[in-house]
């Protein structure tokens, strides 16, 4: 079906299916565990918590230990998901999961909510501009952020499956459902949620409705695009980003900043082939503070307005 | 400003916990439960026991207030707000976009907040750090510190008073505001703390246990506390009830950070005015 039809007034939380998912997960495996740090219900693993109690672990406002914790059990043939906000999960624990997770390439799932800038009014020191760069930075390491309940669920399903270190990122508020409940996913392998002509729009996570908008703009003003969902950053899908090369230009989109992330990994593989130019949505290299989370998409510029201005801009350049 | 007497003092921490309910139901999000805990204890700081000047906020001789556990900034705005380093009507701007009063306190944004903080467990070191540098440069200021009871879960806090103990910084003072609830239950349930009072001591603190609802005793405990240069840094661990002066709050782990809805908030002033004086 063609995506810029589908009505997507249905909205839910991603961190919602990543707990929803982890519970059928759990009762089907007994090895899948859930390490939590005292923010279960943020995060939503309480049911988890609930039903599941001989597999699911607190550890208490101690997020280091939470990791440790975690790889110690993934040495067991268990395979945990530390659970905590994407700022704590990816820094306070970062040197733990390098060294005792990514560094042994131990089964351990690193599952954050609150990713981005989405904990809007609490403000820049809850709001995770970095997770997803500093993960993609570490070998062994798959990044992973799903656009919606679906995909999100789908993808939680195979991280469990693959073996490995795995970074999986949901959000705080609740975003358009995009697909449908049987809809397949692949890590690693990007979804075409559109085909086009001129130009190419790369998103991953919450930014991946606002593109489907610009998108639906885009092509009312007569220029065709061609539209993924990024949903894994590590391993990058190659092939399908020197597919949108050949168009000759790229918007990347993400409630990430432009460096180390989406943007940033899109770029490389368009340096490495020497053609086609990148233009990167995102969060400007700054911290954010208390505000609406639309607000905070507004002072950096992720907003389906820049979407289609920078889309235009592009297109208007070429010959 | 002249120290307020205990009366007065009492007076005023209804003025607090009501500008906490009050800014917490305007901005419909923010933490009342731990903020009101640590109610009376603020109060005192900050309108009788800290040395420091609202006009003059980077003072370098004043005392100086390390709020490790940053969620509750709601508590340390009223007493910001109330002591006229922000206009008092500021205060209804919590968490909206330009405020100084972000949803943790940012000491580029907001006078008086001495170091920004929110994430658990990093406030403490950075107080033995301002502590260290009094020491140091033989300056009479002292530090203050305020710790959630869950917080100490985390390891670095450890750290932190190992440190405090190593350069016997007896001009910092921490204070653990005991409520016995965290995020997901209470800390028992989630993770015991046993002993905390035993466990700074060990450490090589001087501690005290005292009701930190109780203006009386936490006044006692500040003089008492005040002149003792012992080589020891000192721990005071408050018995206290989070949501404590809002009969549906106290106790209750669901208004660690929730909001108040218009009736809610009504009651809640009527409880404040009505229980605490
Ligand atoms: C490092 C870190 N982990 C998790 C959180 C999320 N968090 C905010 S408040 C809180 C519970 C705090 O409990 P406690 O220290 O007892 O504070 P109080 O009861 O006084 O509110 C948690 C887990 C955080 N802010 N920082
Ligand atoms: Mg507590």
């Amino acid at each position: 079906m063609n995506i810029l039809e589908k009505d997507l007034s249905t909205k839910k939380t991603t961190r919602e299916a990543f707990g929803d998912e982890v519970v059928k997960l759990g009762k089907e495996d007994r090895n899948i565990y859930v390490v939590d740090a005292d923010i279960a219900k943020s995060c939503k693993t309480m049911k988890f918590a609930k039903e599941l109690p001989e597999q699911h672990v607190n550890v208490g406002i101690a997020e280091q230990n939470a990791a440790g914790l975690a790889a110690g059990l993934s040495t067991t043939g268990k395979v945990p998901f530390v659970s905590t906000y994407a700022v704590f999960g990816s820094l306070r624990m970062s040197e733990q999961i390098r060294q005792e997770v990514c560094y042994p390439k131990l089964n351990v799932k690193v599952a954050c909510s609150h990713g981005g800038l989405t904990p809007a009014s609490d403000g820049g020191s809850h709001q995770a501009v970095e997770d997803m760069g500093i993960y993609r930075s570490m070998p062994n390491m798959t990044v992973i952020m799903g656009s919606d309940y679906y995909s999100t669920r789908k993808l939680v399903e195979q991280a469990a499956e693959i073996y490995g270190p795995v970074y999986l990122r949901f959000t705080r508020g609740a975003i358009p459902v995009i697909y449908d409940e049987n809809e397949e996913f692949e890590i690693g392998k990007a979804k075409k949620l559109h085909e086009g002509k001129d130009i190419a729009i790369i998103a991953n996570g919450d930014a991946v409705h606002l593109a489907i908008e610009a998108t639906k703009e885009l092509e009312k003003l007569g220029i065709s695009v061609k539209l993924l969902d990024m949903h894994t950053i590590k391993p990058i899908d190659r092939e399908a980003v020197v597919e949108c090369l050949e168009l000759g230009q790229i918007i990347t989109v993400e409630d990430h900043n432009i460096l180390n992330g989406l943007g940033s990994a899109v770029s490389e593989v368009a340096a490495e082939e020497g053609k086609g130019k990148v233009k990167r949505i995102g969060i400007q290299d700054q911290f954010g503070e208390s505000a609406p989370y639309e607000k905070l998409l507004e002072l950096n510029g992720i907003t389906i307005e820049n979407i289609v201005n920078t889309a235009n801009d592009l297109v208007g350049v070429k010959v | 400003m002249t120290a307020l007497n205990i009366e007065e003092l009492k007076e005023k921490a209804i003025e607090m916990r009501k500008t906490v309910v009050t800014m917490v139901h305007k901005a419909q999000s923010g933490h009342p439960g731990g903020s009101l805990s640590a109610a009376d204890l603020m109060t005192a700081l900050y309108f009788k026991e800290m040395n420091i000047d609202p006009n003059n906020p980077d003072w370098e001789d004043r005392d100086r207030f390390v709020l490790s556990k940053g969620h509750v900034c709601p508590i340390l705005y009223s007493a910001l707000a109330l002591r006229g380093y922000v206009p008092y009507e500021k205060v209804y701007a919590l968490r909206e976009y330009g405020s100084p009063f972000q949803g943790h306190p940012d000491m580029k944004k907001c006078p008086g907040v001495d170091i920004s903080t929110g994430s658990l467990g990093q406030g403490l070191s950075t107080a033995v750090g301002m502590a260290l540098a009094g020491k140091r440069d033989k300056e009479n200021y002292r530090v203050f510190s305020l710790l959630g009871d869950g917080e100490c879960q985390e390891g670095q806090i450890w750290e932190a008073v190992q440190s405090a103990v190593k350069y016997q910084l007896d001009n910092l003072v921490v204070f653990v505001d005991f409520n016995n609830l965290q995020i997901d239950g209470t800390c028992d349930e989630i993770m015991p703390l046993q002993d905390i009072e035993k466990k700074f001591e060990t450490f090589g603190f001087e501690t005290k246990r005292i009701d930190g609802h109780s203006m009386e005793k936490v006044v006692e405990m500040l003089d008492e506390i005040r002149d003792v240069k012992n080589g020891k840094p000192k721990c005071v661990v408050l018995d206290t009830v989070k949501g404590r002066g809002v009969s549906y709050m106290e106790n209750v782990v669901d208004w660690h950070g929730a909001a108040p809805n218009d009736e809610q908030l009504e009651k809640a002033i009527v409880d404040i005015e009505g229980g605490l004086k």
